[in-house]
């Protein structure tokens, strides 16, 4: 028989080729930076990190994710199996079997992913990945009926001539899908490269329930600073890049996507690939970035990624926000990217845009983005007797400040926690003039070195001080004071203290009946989860536990919790300042106007400002402090009488 | 703009001071006039500085682009217009840019006269752009007040100071800004003779002349605050010889009290 000779030929050749693509596409990786990482546990983790944290997120999508371990789990047993039965012609009935069903089960995923080809939804590309679900029916309808021809339980000569070659060139066309395309650049790639990916992922930490959101200091010594060309990424990144599978996921969920500014996240990292492989974006299938012709970026490892791949407005439409990673079920680094072309682009050109500039001098200048007098960082508690932990040294609780007490807005708020501090008599001071901006706006601006000098005057006043616990209203300088301002504590000194955000820490006293609370009294309210609390940080239940103390039933908005909507204001979107087709914050205010919201409960300052920012008539925006410090049940305290008593001898 | 690429244009420039924080930067007035240059020159500018080159400050001014500055290294109480005289006397230039005035230290802004009396250059205060270079003169746009621009012609070399209305500088960056190189000479170390006598004293903000706006509507005193301030007794002499014109600037000193007789 024709394929009894045909067919192994055509499997070595497969595999021949998958093997020579495999290694020019590793090769093309290991043009990045090189970047330590723990080989050998990282091959071993695998398959757990496969089978478990990808799928957590896969999940999400209940259909997608059934049918993926149905088809991916069907093609591994499948291979697996066709090598030794097919290959080297081992004769096994159990070994047939085991291959019959594990084509079944293949076969079986494939009808899945062929129904959601039919009318796939707007984030997925079209291109090759269209002809994909017919190939994986091809692919395992030809091995299947192959394996029962070859172990006998088809009738000798079943089919004849015909069905010989009809397999034959399934079987060709199978191959050259699943192993020829893996290796170079078909839609299986993204086994190859993911599996691979996942065992060398850049923030391992994020495996087995694990959470990394800080970014990754800049050597400021080195001779480049930040990403200019593809090559100056780390090589783990250029083959995170390759993982992608084009799901879009990320697309549907990127809120400067949706505003309609040139930004989109899918779209970026295939320009990364693009980039890694060398070409141009021609057979790009999927959706563009908002406004921009698709098809006329070009790019390759040694060359710039701005204005060759993409356009700086793209990187600077991002907010940061992060709900590309949440969502990304390769589990790729989004952030992590944009943030490292950025640093290129104000580090090395001094080109942020916008007010970036000025921004970024007044950091330099004054400590505050705002430029004004560091020394009157504490004229908005002037009334307020604070304690300065210059004159007591120490205390339980160092109160953050942050950059809020420049903006009258944001005073209210800071305002309102005072008030609950001195409510449940906590012991805490603050740093006063000695404090400076967090460094997180320079950092997402991508101007390392300034952040990393105000982190580092920022931790050599914390070293002078005695205190338990950081508590601050900003989401922002939380996220940074406890992700990111580890890796600059010189030698062992300092960070033994816990950082909690104000929703957590009140919470706690509530819980503790430091505070005594009326019901909040008011229409509908809804919450909003601030991105650097809730995707950075993973608190989604203290503010809502909090709101519940005060009585109130939430009323949820669709995207909420880890899929909640930016408001706008993060990653110095603000400052860059792209322009759309939309505003972020209004369409955040939409959502809550969706749940009939007569108040959202925000638990960050800059996202009060952005909704606050969205014309009337709107929803009410309030902290939750302020919530709390409206409720609070007073004069309760004794000491507090006692105190008024001492002032009136 | 047609420039002569041939040109060498240097940069005075000086360690600045932050209006809010006092905090050292780069000047201003200095950086407008490093932008202003490296229009014209583009990375052949070269700037020179007077003073210590251990001043983190001047990296700014390098991360605008420029791989080396030179420093003539001095003591802050020597005085710069000799150094930088002799430094001009070996590099010659044909246009050299300052700022109108230090942010620190004297702040005279007499620099640029002294070393254009000097050289026997001309100065042009106050420049805004420069237009065109030319056959061995400059176009030069000079700002007054109120956004108003008066165009002259200027024949090389010259001395321009560039006033704040100039165009803004562009973003320093931190990478070529660290790894910019000084080239650090000796400077002529002679002591500020005049300076040496002086006492210092903190600086008290001098009560302003109000401005009695006798305005009766909305329209007059939009007016009186935008309109510029008109008969204060001013006379243009164009006509008139030399010495008719510096006998009306000494008659007014001696009116407004500045030189006492
Ligand atoms: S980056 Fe991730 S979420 Fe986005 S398309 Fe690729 S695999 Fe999907
Ligand atoms: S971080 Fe947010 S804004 Fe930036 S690309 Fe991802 S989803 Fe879009």
């Amino acid at each position: 028989m024709m394929l009894d000779w045909l067919l192994p030929a055509l499997l070595a050749a497969a595999l021949g080729l998958l093997f020579a693509g495999a290694l020019r596409r590793i090769r093309l990786w290991r043009r990045g930076r090189p970047e330590p990482v723990a080989f050998l546990a990282g091959l071993a983790a695998m398959p757990r990190r496969y089978l478990v944290d990808l799928h957590h997120v896969v999940e999400r999508d209940r259909y997608m994710s059934n049918t993926h371990v149905a088809t991916a789990g069907g093609f591994v047993l499948s291979m697996l199996l066709i090598v030794p039965v097919h290959l080297f012609g081992l004769e096994s009935r159990w070994l047939n079997l085991a291959l019959l069903l594990a084509t079944l089960l293949m076969f079986c995923g494939a009808v899945f992913v062929f129904l959601r080809r039919r009318h796939p939804p707007a984030r997925l590309s079209r291109g090759p990945w269209m002809r994909l679900p017919k190939n994986l029916l091809v692919f395992s309808a030809s091995f299947f009926v192959l394996t029962l021809l070859t172990s006998g339980l088809l009738p000798e000569g079943f089919g004849g001539w015909v069905l010989s070659i009809l397999l034959a060139a399934g079987v060709a066309l199978g191959l050259a899908e699943m192993l020829f395309g893996m290796g170079w650049g078909g839609p299986m790639k993204h086994a190859f490269a993911g599996a691979l990916h996942l065992a060398f992922h850049r923030r391992p930490e994020r495996f087995g329930g694990g959470r990394s959101t800080g970014l990754k200091p800049v050597d400021l010594e080195a001779p480049t600073l930040g990403v200019a060309k593809p090559e100056d990424f780390t090589w783990n990144q250029l083959l995170g890049f390759d993982a992608c599978v084009q799901c879009g996921r990320c697309e549907a969920v990127c809120p400067a996507y949706a505003a309609g500014q040139p930004l989109n996240p899918k779209k970026l990292i295939q320009d990364m690939v693009v980039g890694l492989s060398g070409g141009s974006d021609a057979r790009y299938a999927g959706s563009p970035y908002p406004g921009v012709e698709p098809g006329n970026a070009s790019g390759a490892p040694h060359q710039p990624i701005v204005d060759g791949l993409l356009s700086a407005e793209t990187l600077w439409s991002c907010t940061t926000c992060r709900a590309c990673v949440e969502e990304c079920p390769m589990m790729i680094e989004h952030v992590d990217a944009i943030v490292d072309m950025r640093r290129f682009l104000t580090l090395e050109k001094g080109e942020t845009p916008n007010k970036g500039a000025e921004v970024l001098d007044n950091l330099i200048a004054t400590d505050n983005p705002g430029g004004f007098a560091p020394d009157s960082r504490m004229n908005w508690a002037a009334d307020l007797n604070l304690p300065l932990m210059a004159e007591v040294g120490r205390a339980e609780v160092l109160f953050w400040v942050s950059d809020g007490c420049f903006d009258m807005r944001s005073q209210r708020i800071l305002r309102a926690f005072v008030k609950i501090l001195k409510a449940a008599q906590v012991d805490f001071a603050v740093l006063g003039n000695e404090e400076c901006d967090s460094g997180d706006l320079a950092r997402r601006l991508g101007d390392d070195a300034t952040f990393q000098s105000l982190a580092r005057n920022n931790i050599a006043v914390l070293n002078r001080y005695r205190f338990e616990r950081i508590v601050t209203t900003d989401p922002h300088a939380f996220h940074v004071l406890k992700n990111e301002y580890g890796d600059f504590y010189p030698e062992g000194k300092g960070g033994d203290y816990e950082v909690l955000h104000h929703s957590t820490f009140i919470n706690g006293l509530v819980r503790d009946g430091r505070l005594q609370l009326k019901a909040h009294k008011g229409g509908t309210v809804t919450y909003h989860d601030p991105c650097y609390l809730g995707r950075y940080n993973g608190e989604y239940e203290a503010p809502r536990a909090l709101l519940n103390a005060l009585n109130i039933e939430l009323s949820e908005m669709e995207r909420s919790g880890y899929r909640s909507r930016c408001c706008g204001g993060g990653g110095g979107a603000p400052i860059t300042d792209v322009p759309g087709e939309r505003r972020i914050a209004d369409m955040r205010v939409e959502d809550a106007r969706a749940v009939q919201a007569d108040l959202i409960a925000v638990a960050c300052q800059q996202c009060t400002a952005m909704l606050e920012g969205v014309v009337e008539p709107r929803p009410q925006i309030k902290d939750l402090a302020e919530l709390v410090a409206d409720a609070l049940v007073e004069e309760v305290h004794e000491p507090r009488k006692a105190a008024m008593s001492q002032e009136q001898p | 703009m047609p420039v002569e690429t041939s040109l060498n244009i240097a940069v005075l420039v000086s360690v600045g001071q932050h209006p809010v924080s006092g905090r050292a930067r780069r000047a201003d007035q200095d950086a407008r006039a490093v932008e202003l240059g490296l229009t014209l020159a583009g990375r052949s500018l070269s700037l020179v500085h007077v003073g210590d080159a251990g001043e983190p400050a001047l990296r700014q001014y390098l991360g605008m682009g420029l791989r080396t500055m030179t420093v003539l290294q001095e003591a802050p109480e020597a005085d710069a217009a000799s150094s930088l005289l002799q430094y001009f006397a070996t590099h010659p230039a044909d246009i050299v840019l300052a700022g109108v005035q230090a942010e620190r230290g004297e702040a005279s802004g007499l620099l640029p006269y002294l070393l254009a009396e000097r050289l026997g250059w001309p100065l042009v205060p106050r420049i805004a752009q420069i237009r065109a270079i030319e056959n061995g003169r400059a176009e030069v746009l000079q700002a007054l007040p109120r956004g108003q621009r008066r165009a002259l012609t200027v024949p090389l070399p010259f001395i321009a100071t560039v006033d704040s209305a100039a165009p803004g500088a562009r973003q320093t960056a931190f990478g070529p800004g660290q790894r910019g190189l000084f080239d650090i000479q000796r400077g002529l170390a002679q002591a500020d003779v005049a300076r040496a006598e002086w006492v210092e004293a903190q600086a008290r903000p001098r009560p302003k002349r109000l401005n009695v706006v006798k305005a009766k509507s909305a329209a007059e005193r939009f007016k009186a605050a935008t309109a510029k301030p008109q008969g204060q007794g001013g006379q243009v002499m164009k006509q008139e010889s030399s010495r008719e014109k510096a006998q009306a600037i000494f008659d007014l000193l001696v009116a407004e009290g500045v030189i006492r007789q």
